[in-house]
């Protein structure tokens, strides 16, 4: 008797650690991913931005370039400033990375390395009540992308032919975040210039903000539209979810804990899967795995 | 099954179109000079991206 009640808590046991161990080293590369990004913290003291070479390539998560601490660029700012440059219509370099590598990793990008990922999972600690989306804001996010990243830079220009980053300007509490907030404070004469577009972004990012403490990844579901991309790319990813549906006993655990609101046996491949990896431990019977596709012709015979 | 190997064989003629072509992609945006304009709108202030464009 006393053996059985052993056994039966290690196994419990077990399962605790596997999901903290998964859930630590998860953490680990976001954080290791938040510091390369953002390398230069001194320069928030000056309010000056890093110059350097680095910047030209971009970060595969969404980091305000005009964060002073950035090292790399925003894709999703990178895009709009290309395709609303005088010589360009569509950002082919930008375009080209954000394929390739959401063509490997998918969403998982979102789920590890996005620095505005990890600041989002922080502000959902924050003791509130919490809820569900409805699914249909989650076609948000593409809306934003077809119209404010790629359509209105190209279309919307000056006598010049050259056009704003409209998601930038008008939509992205990221860089009010990163870029604004550090940077007004910093720069008496900046503030000076502040207008009503900004009262419009300060109102979006408090709003945002209130979404992320309430909603797990309030933005990722609704406004990223780096997300949109790399959710579509998900279908084909390299880096995957298999399914073994003939070992599931259907206890919906997975779907319990999934903070993307997925049910990953029926959709593992969904837009929303950050392959964070939580329902891969919480499944009692190993039926969820996160692998890589490495696909190799079979000899024959 | 069938259905499911055929699936699978069309993701994976994607992944490979796709991988070429954000290769040729960069290669190109390179080559005209696209990541220069990255670095000089990274480079500074993006008054757009604060809120005060």
């Amino acid at each position: 008797m006393e053996r059985r009640s052993t056994s039966a808590w290690n196994a419990s046991d077990w399962g605790k650690l596997m999901r903290i161990s998964q859930e630590i080293k998860r953490k680990i590369i976001q954080i290791a991913a938040f510091g390369y990004s953002n390398t230069y913290l001194q320069n928030f003291a000056g309010g000056q931005l890093y110059k350097g070479k680095w910047k030209q390539f971009c970060n595969p998560g969404m980091n305000c370039y005009s964060c002073p601490a950035a090292r790399l660029s925003c894709p999703i700012g990178a895009m709009q400033a290309v395709s609303g440059a005088m010589n360009f219509n569509l950002s082919f370099y930008v375009t080209g990375f954000v394929l390739a590598v959401g063509v490997v990793f998918g969403r998982a990008v979102c789920g590890y390395i996005c620095p505005f990922g990890l600041i989002q999972e922080l502000l959902y600690k924050i003791p509130s009540p919490k809820r569900k989306l409805w699914k249909g804001f989650t076609y948000v996010k593409y809306v934003l992308l077809v119209f404010f990243v790629l359509l209105f830079p190209v279309m919307i220009t000056n006598e010049l032919g050259m056009g704003a980053p409209a998601y930038c300007e008008y939509i992205c509490p990221v860089g009010t975040l990163e870029g604004g907030l550090p940077l007004l404070a910093t720069h008496p004469e900046l503030r000076k210039v502040i207008g009503a577009l900004f009262s419009v972004k300060a109102v979006i990012l408090v709003l945002t903000l209130i979404g992320c403490v309430v909603i797990c990844r309030f933005f990722c579901k609704v406004m990223c539209p780096l997300g949109a991309i790399y959710g579509i790319l998900n279908k084909v990813s390299i880096y995957h979810m298999e399914v073994d549906k003939e070992k599931c006993v259907s206890c919906g655990k997975c779907r319990g804990v999934c903070p993307m609101d997925v049910d990953p046996v029926n959709a593992p491949d969904s837009a929303e899967c950050i392959r964070c990896g939580k329902c891969t431990v919480s499944c009692p019977k190993n039926v969820l795995s996160l692998k890589f596709r490495v696909e190799l012709p079979k000899k024959s015979q | 099954m069938h259905w499911s190997k055929t699936l699978n064989q069309k993701k994976q003629a994607v992944r490979v179109l796709a991988s070429l072509a954000a290769g040729c992609m960069m290669a190109w945006g390179i080559y005209r000079g696209e990541a220069a304009v990255v670095l000089g709108k990274a480079v500074n202030v993006c008054l757009e991206c604060i809120g005060l464009g």
